[in-house]
């Protein structure tokens, strides 16, 4: 399969007064041609720090791209110059935020935002990017799109503006879209017609999709890949399947159970006791340990090497080790013989 | 194809020893320990304050101004009011610090009577609009409905008023007096402080239905006592600091237009008033002392209130 | 739309039937008659006055033919400037006082809102300090001590300026500056503070990704989102700066409507400082009406509200 983005040994900071941020630690993933890759964990552990670093968007100051490359189709983007960068930017790669009710210049009509990204990039009429503009507002599925350019944002209800978000994200064809948590303001059953949406757009125009989120009823729903994140690292990534059935990681793990159904929508992740550790001086081990019930001394000591389970499914666990797997067993046995 | 997730990893898994294979002891300290020391919000608000070096000028400033207020009458041998004319437009000298005014009263002293007199002012202007404004703003917010809409309209009625012509109109009638200034100023003054205090109120009651419905259970006082309060106290807080120069530059304005204390008293709007001619003869002193410490305390006070504003408000946290 | 300019307009109405109302009511609550002739009224002027105010008939007559003298704005005659009534010292006062008072506002306007972006757009940097140093000490310095230093400094000192009156141009430059300095900090500081706030919006970082220029972010995205709390203290600026004029009118000698107005006050001519107080409140309770509507105009948001406006 061929990659369309791939993501190396990122490290993001922020310098703050109290001190350094280590906001994201050296996270590795790719993301396939036409799939859709799932980013989920806990609040603050770096997913949009992560997708604002490959839009090149990280407020500077305070926040640095310290380490790592990113690549897209065969260029790092770390590289980049800004003026250039801005040329992808909207073009190849698109992102949507959380918000849409924010998200939308409320003095601005949406016919004049939905053009500005296509008259920005490409050398066209007014006209010619009005009957896009159309075209885009019908295939998000907005009823009487002509009239409806002229109108502003609060004449819109919250999923008619996202929908209108993403028409404006893919007005130029972009061949990656990232998505930073697109459904989490919506009500239920909007954010179902969201995620229908999401298929549908992929299916039509073969975007590739990072989508960020807290709800694991839409990564079941739509993702074909997952990554999961924890304080700044990436700890498990598999395909939808591995994750959900044979997850590894004990936060992994914590995570699926706080779920009671998987195809439950809007459960949130606020499954495991303890909090994620401080950003400002994270742990040398792994930081997961203070909230672990697997955490052995070498845990706190060293971060623990990523284990390749298969082709596809990889973790960042010391139970993978054989001495830990004997230390399992003979805990196991002295516990049953009581 | 392996992809390496971990990067810190510099060790190869071989090298870790292998009797570190054991389970961690659970305790719940380190559990906490690993978790941000939690300052508490006035903690970290005054360290924050104290980084800002403008703020902290101001305060010094004012608390030295609050000292001189109290004693600096005391201190000196003059008097404010005894008029000394053989000694009038002295300058500046080890007799009078300050020089002295054309009635040949000390500057000096006048100076720290003056003070006295806006920081009694200001001061009092905040405590009134803040009572004032607490308990219309709190039964707004927190009544709501019909009340909270007819309180509503009548703040954007009296919010019309141009609030210096109408204190102007009272002191007229009322004839000036310190009482009367710091009357007039309150009985325009509140609207800002009741504004402020509903908004916070509806604030806070949105957060306690955000939270009940989210079922939190215990947890839901302590968020209100730890978080909330102080993050609604700040605007307020605020609003206070702010409240000060607003009542001291009225008070110098009303009584440069003669309608403040009256002379042989001294306020500082008095003394710059009285001092206006005396400028063109070149005795400046009776015109810059006065000018001086008006201006500084307002600024004392504006930078403290940004600076306060800055540290209270957990949305500009740098 | 007309919904929303319907309640403004009926807001005015009552605000402004408030200040009349007030004038009226402080003037019979005034101990004795204002118009006694033992505080050096001649007789001639005491029988206009009580012809003017209806002394002769009760509280409630003489409220409502005060109330119709005022809405077909005569404000009767004045005290102490005998055969003078207090139009004819607002026709002739009022237009320099609007002189001087648009040229402030042009100019605080103007200027604040360059050095709020400007300072909003190098956060943190020397501008950004320079300008909020200067702003912060603009609103401390009260007008009428900067007028005076103003005078001492440009005036008799170096003798750039004009010390007083208003008859060239070069008359205007130091009461403008002093009236101007206080408003045009006010605006650099708000149009700083929503400009940043306006540069971390949803809508702002949307309009990154969408890969358009700094530039026009800031042109076509933030500056009018960041202008418009501007326009809503406006109101509250017009009516610092018409008070302003008061004691800058005293102070340069101007012939305005500020300086018959404070003659009015040391010499208690009770007529003059109501008619002045219910004119000036009524011009500045309009211009916050006109303030409102041009808000309406400028936010799409308040057109389809039906509530209007919140
Ligand atoms: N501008 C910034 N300045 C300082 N720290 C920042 C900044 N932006 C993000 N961070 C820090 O980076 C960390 C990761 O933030 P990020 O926004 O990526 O979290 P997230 O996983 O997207 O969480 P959420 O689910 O709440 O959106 C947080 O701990 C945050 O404190
Ligand atoms: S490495 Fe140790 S602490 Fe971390 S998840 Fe695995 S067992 Fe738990
Ligand atoms: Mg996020």
């Amino acid at each position: 399969m061929e990659k369309i983005l791939e993501v190396k040994d990122l490290h993001v900071t922020f310098s703050t007064y109290g001190g350094t941020v280590k906001a994201v630690r050296g996270v590795n993933f790719h993301l396939n041609k036409g799939e859709t890759l799932a980013i989920v964990g806990e609040s603050g552990c770096g997913k949009s720090v992560t997708s604002n670093a490959i839009m090149r968007l990280i407020p500077d100051p305070p926040g640095k791209i310290s380490k790592g490359e990113i690549i897209f189709r065969g260029k790092d983007l770390t590289k980049l110059s800004e003026k250039k960068m801005r040329g992808l930017r909207g073009v190849d790669i698109s992102m949507i935020f959380q918000d849409p009710m924010t998200a939308l210049n409320p003095t601005l009509t949406i016919g004049t935002q939905l053009k500005e990204g296509l008259q920005q990039h490409r050398k066209i009429s007014s006209d010619a990017a009005e009957v896009k503009a159309i075209e885009m507002m019908d295939l998000v599925g907005i009823p009487s799109p002509k009239e409806r350019l002229k109108q502003y944002p609060h004449q819109f209800s919250g999923g008619m503006r996202q929908r209108i978000v993403i028409a404006m994200a893919l007005i130029c064809e972009p061949e990656l879209l990232i998505a930073d948590e697109p459904t989490t303001a919506l009500d239920v059953t909007i954010q179902a017609q969201i995620l229908e949406l999401f298929e549908k757009i992929q299916e039509v125009t073969g975007v590739s999709i990072i989508l960020i989120t807290h709800d694991l009823g839409v990564v079941a729903k739509i993702a074909d890949r997952i990554v999961v994140m924890y304080a700044g690292k990436i700890i498990e990534v598999g395909t939808k399947r591995e994750v959900f059935y044979q997850p590894e990681h004990p936060y992994t793990k914590g995570l699926l159970n706080s779920v009671p159904r998987l195809d439950l929508q809007g459960e949130k992740l606020t499954p495991i006791d303890g909090t994620p550790p401080d950003l400002f001086s994270p742990p040398a081990g792994c930081p997961f340990t203070a909230r672990c019930p697997f955490a052995m001394e070498v845990c706190d000591k060293v971060y623990p090497t990523g284990t390749t389970l298969s082709e596809t499914h990889q973790v960042d666990c010391w139970l993978q080790d054989d001495r830990a797997k004997r230390l399992l067993a003979t805990t196991a046995a002295t516990t049953a013989e009581k | 194809m392996k992809i390496r997730i971990g990067t810190e990893a510099s060790q190869s898994t071989d090298q870790v020893p292998d009797d570190w294979f054991n389970w961690k002891k659970k305790d719940k300290e380190e559990a906490e320990s690993v978790a941000r020391p939690s300052m508490s919000y006035w903690q970290d608000a005054w360290k924050r304050l104290i980084k800002n070096k403008l703020a902290m000028l101001g305060l010094i400033f004012l608390i030295l101004l609050g000292f001189m207020a109290i004693f600096g009458p005391i201190l000196s041998p003059y008097s404010v009011k005894i008029q000394d004319l053989p000694n009038q437009y002295q300058p500046p000298s080890s007799d009078h610090w300050f020089g002295t005014d054309s009635h040949g009263r000390d500057v000096f002293t006048r100076t720290w009577y003056g003070a006295r007199i806006s920081l009694f002012v200001g001061l009092m202007a905040a405590l009134i609009d803040f009572t004032i404004g607490i308990v219309y703003g709190g039964i707004s917010g927190y009544k709501g409905g019909r009340t909270d809409s007819i309180l509503m309209r009548i703040i954007e009625i009296l919010y019309g008023l141009p609030y210096l012509l109408v204190v102007i109109l009272l002191l007229v009638v009322m004839g000036p007096s310190l009482t009367t200034i710091i009357v007039a100023l309150t009985v325009t003054g509140w609207v800002g402080m009741a504004r402020i205090v509903r908004g916070q109120v509806l604030q806070i009651k949105n957060y306690e239905f955000v939270l009940a419905s989210k079922s939190f259970g215990t947890k839901t006082p302590r968020i209100i006592r730890k978080n909330l309060l102080p993050n609604t106290m700040g605007p307020i807080i605020v609003q206070l600091t702010l409240t000060v120069p607003s009542a001291i530059f009225a008070e110098a304005f009303l009584s440069f237009l003669g309608l403040g204390i009256q002379a042989p008293h001294a306020s500082w709007g008095v003394m710059a008033n009285d001092s206006l001619g005396a400028i063109l003869s070149g005795n400046w002193w009776t015109l810059f002392f006065p000018a001086f410490f008006i201006s500084f305390t307002m600024f004392a006070f504006n930078v403290l209130g940004d600076g306060l504003q800055d540290a209270l408000d957990p949305k500009l946290r740098k | 739309m007309l919904r929303y300019i319907l309640k403004r307009l009926l807001i005015m109405i009552v605000t402004i039937w408030i200040i009349v109302t007030l004038t009226f009511v402080l003037m019979i609550s005034i101990p004795g008659s204002p118009f006694n002739s033992e505080r050096g009224t001649n007789e001639n002027v005491q029988a206009n006055l009580e012809a003017h105010y209806n002394l002769d008939k009760p509280y409630h007559i003489q409220y409502l033919l005060y109330l119709k003298s005022i809405a077909t704005f005569d404000f009767g005659p004045s005290i102490k400037q005998p055969g003078q009534t207090v139009n004819d010292l607002l026709g002739r006062g009022f237009p320099v006082s609007l002189e001087l008072g648009l040229v402030t506002i042009i100019v605080a306007v103007i200027s604040g809102i360059i050095l709020g972006i400007l300072a909003a757009l190098k956060h943190n940097g020397i501008l950004d300090y320079a300008a909020m140093s200067f702003a912060v000490l603009g609103i401390s310095i009260p007008n009428f001590v900067l007028a005076t230093l103003l005078i001492q400094e440009l005036a008799v000192n170096w003798q750039i300026f004009p010390p007083a009156t208003w008859s060239s141009p070069a008359h205007m430059v130091l009461p403008v500056i002093a009236l101007a300095t206080g408003p045009m900090a006010i605006i650099a500081r708000l149009t700083r503070s929503t400009m940043l706030e306006v540069l971390t919006q949803d809508y702002i970082k949307m309009a990154r990704a969408k890969g358009l220029s700094p530039w026009k972010i800031v042109v076509k995205h933030a500056l009018r989102n960041a202008l418009m709390p501007v326009i809503t203290i406006m109101g509250t600026l017009l009516a610092s700066i018409l008070t302003g004029t008061f004691v800058i009118e005293k102070i340069f000698a101007i012939p305005g409507m500020g300086k018959y107005f404070v003659e009015s006050i040391n010499q208690r001519d009770y007529p003059v400082i109501m008619g002045t107080t219910v004119f000036y409140s009524t011009f500045l309770i309009f211009m916050l009406f006109l303030v409102d509507i041009a808000y309406g105009i400028l936010d799409p948001r308040i057109k389809i509200n039906k509530k209007g406006g919140e």
